[in-house]
């Protein structure tokens, strides 16, 4: 493997991974603050389907998202009406890698949407604040910090899925070949022992960067905490 | 300015295991609600800024109806116009000091009121204006969220006990800024507290409260010296408020004499306080002493002519008894064995005895003039 075809994999990845972020964020921060605030019947079974892909195999979510997704899924052919279409492409792999990352998403954002005090809530209301002004001067800069590390840590997830993937949109190089899937390619064949090691090295820089990255963000937003 | 802004409450409501029916009205100064903790007060100041609805009654400032259950009225908190002191400050962790005394003009739109230069001087937080909460004594946390609430350019204040968090020095730091805010800022005030301290201090209006209800509510120097409200105002601290003028100071012996009208005056250790000063001072019953004739060679500094006004007797070794001195009122609490002996009845010319030393810093107040 060209070290071109390494950059080509390592941005494909960062295509599907960041597509897959930009979708699954803000579902996430929604879902997280419906759990966190609201209570409604059926709340268990929502919790435990957002769950779901943490501790099925990966294997069966990507199977399950082949039957509903697929071309001759339910939703996939609704969809397919509107121009998208996942089997196969870089699109299903950035659905694949949402999916997975979900719960990851949702737990630290849940985590701190909980841990709002509400009464500065109140305290805002009393000073002429309305909802919307007191969620973005108020709530949101105070969950903030939950909100990153989730997404951080949604991301790095979602650049490492690997089994939901390949058993949704398969292994096609330049479509659906991220960096977890050139890496399991090149150790299936006897000649690609050097472009591995590459491959591990940057996968493990990413994974590492951005777990840092969150650690500096969330410290230089909650410098107010104590100091 | 006082009557157009006269606060009219009149709530019913279930919350808990509490049943609350409270009516009052409020004006000009600072109205005390006081009570034992649970007695509802708070969850009424909550009523009156929006934050808890009640089930019925109304709630009304100047001619501006904020709550009426039966024609279905509830302005939202955020466009009622009233500022809140909670206990535990509640200042925004992620910004500075001066983000949070402005919160209200740029994230409330609100503006007009006091400058924030003024606030900040009066209040004594120039000096903080960068730092965040989390780096605040309790003091300090609390005399931020008053001046945030101020700055909001409010029609009326409402103060949740802005003391009770905080140790014996602190509140003395603070309670001279809450007087002055009073006197200066120049609008009605709602303060909560189960402290007889603070009220005495503070109060030109005290509604006395317990189990949800409103038990009296009148003039603070009136309701204290009630024997019906000796109980809720406490036994032990039972006291009565004197108002006067300070006269003359006498710096060789750290005297102050004040004067309680026609005559009458009374001498304090304080040297303060200046001449033409208007003070408060509260005086508990069990340091008042009674004679039927002047006393002659007695240590004692304080001695006023009175007459027996009031007497609450029961089968306590205790007796209650409210004297006349000038105009105003001062309980006294003598045991029923004095009572028998000197024969204590109503209109009995007496002289009440005050020990100086009995009047303490912590039990004076001062008013600015024109005021109480």
């Amino acid at each position: 493997m060209t070290g071109n075809q390494i950059t080509d994999v390592v941005l494909l990845s960062m295509k599907i991974a960041g597509m897959a972020m930009v979708f699954a964020i803000p579902l996430a921060f929604v879902v997280a603050w419906i759990l966190a605030r609201c209570e409604f019947f059926g709340k268990s079974l929502v919790q435990a389907l957002i769950t779901l892909p943490l501790v099925m195999p990966p294997v069966v979510t990507g199977y399950v998202l082949l039957l509903v997704f697929g071309r001759n899924g339910p939703l996939g052919q609704l969809l397919e009406g509107f121009g998208v279409t996942f089997a196969f492409q870089w699109t299903g792999a950035a659905l694949a890698a949402g999916i997975m990352a979900f719960p990851l998403l949702v737990r630290p954002m849940r985590l701190s949407i909980e841990a709002l005090d509400h009464g500065l809530d109140e305290a805002a209301s009393t000073l002429g604040a309305g909802a919307v002004t007191r969620f973005a001067t108020i709530s949101l800069p105070l969950v903030l910090p939950g909100l990153i590390a989730g997404s951080v840590l949604g991301f790095a997830k979602a650049l490492g899925e690997f089994g939901a993937t390949i058993t949704f949109v398969s292994n096609i190089p330049g479509e659906t070949q991220t960096l977890s899937l050139a890496i399991y390619s090149l150790l299936q064949s006897p000649a690609g022992d050097r472009a591995v090691i590459v491959m591990i090295s940057i996968s493990a820089f990413l994974a590492i960067g951005s777990v840092l990255l969150s650690e500096w963000v969330a410290k230089r937003i909650g410098k107010w905490g104590r100091g | 300015m006082g009557a157009r802004l006269m606060l009219d409450v009149n709530v019913g409501a279930k919350l808990d295991q509490l049943e609350i029916c409270a009516q009052f009205t409020a004006g000009e100064g600072l109205t005390a609600l006081f009570g034992h903790s649970g007695a509802g007060k708070t969850t009424i100041l909550k009523m009156i800024a929006g934050l808890v609805a009640p089930v019925s009654g109304h709630i009304r400032v100047g001619g501006q109806v904020l709550f009426d259950a039966e024609r279905k009225i509830n302005i939202a908190p955020h466009k009622r116009r009233i500022g809140m002191v909670f206990q535990d400050a509640r200042l925004f962790p992620h910004m500075t000091v001066a983000r949070n005394l402005t919160y209200g003009r740029w994230a409330g739109r609100r503006s007009g009121g006091m400058a924030v230069k003024r606030m900040t001087d009066l209040l004594g937080i120039g000096a903080l204006m960068e730092r965040y909460p989390a780096n605040l004594s309790g003091g300090e946390r609390q005399r931020v969220a008053i001046g945030r609430a101020l700055l909001c350019d409010p029609a009326m204040l409402l103060m949740d006990e802005p003391l009770a968090s905080l140790d014996q020095e602190r509140k003395r730091e603070i309670l001279p800024f809450l007087e002055e805010v009073r006197d200066r800022a120049g609008l009605p005030i709602v303060y909560v507290s189960h402290e007889v301290d603070e009220v005495a201090r503070l109060a030109d209006t005290l509604v006395l409260m317990s189990k949800g209800q409103v038990m009296g509510a009148g003039d603070a120097v009136a309701m204290f010296s009630r024997l019906e409200f000796g109980p809720a105002l406490g036994r032990h601290e039972a006291s009565s408020l004197l108002t006067g003028t300070v006269e003359r100071r006498m710096a060789d012996y750290g005297l102050c004499e004040i004067a309680l009208g026609a005559g009458a005056s009374l001498f304090i250790v304080n040297n303060l306080v200046k001449p033409g000063d208007q003070l408060r001072m509260r005086v508990k019953a069990r340091d008042v002493a009674l004679s039927l004739t002047r006393p002659q060679g007695v240590s004692v500094r304080n001695v006023l002519a009175a007459n027996v006004n009031a007497i609450a007797l029961d089968d306590s070794p205790f007796v209650e008894l409210v004297l006349d001195v000038n105009g105003q009122k001062l309980r006294t609490r003598v045991t029923r064995h004095a009572y028998d002996e000197l024969g204590l009845k109503q209109g009995l010319p007496v002289f009440a005895m005050i020990k100086s030393v009995a009047i303490g810093q912590r039990m004076l107040s001062g008013r600015a003039k024109g005021h109480g």
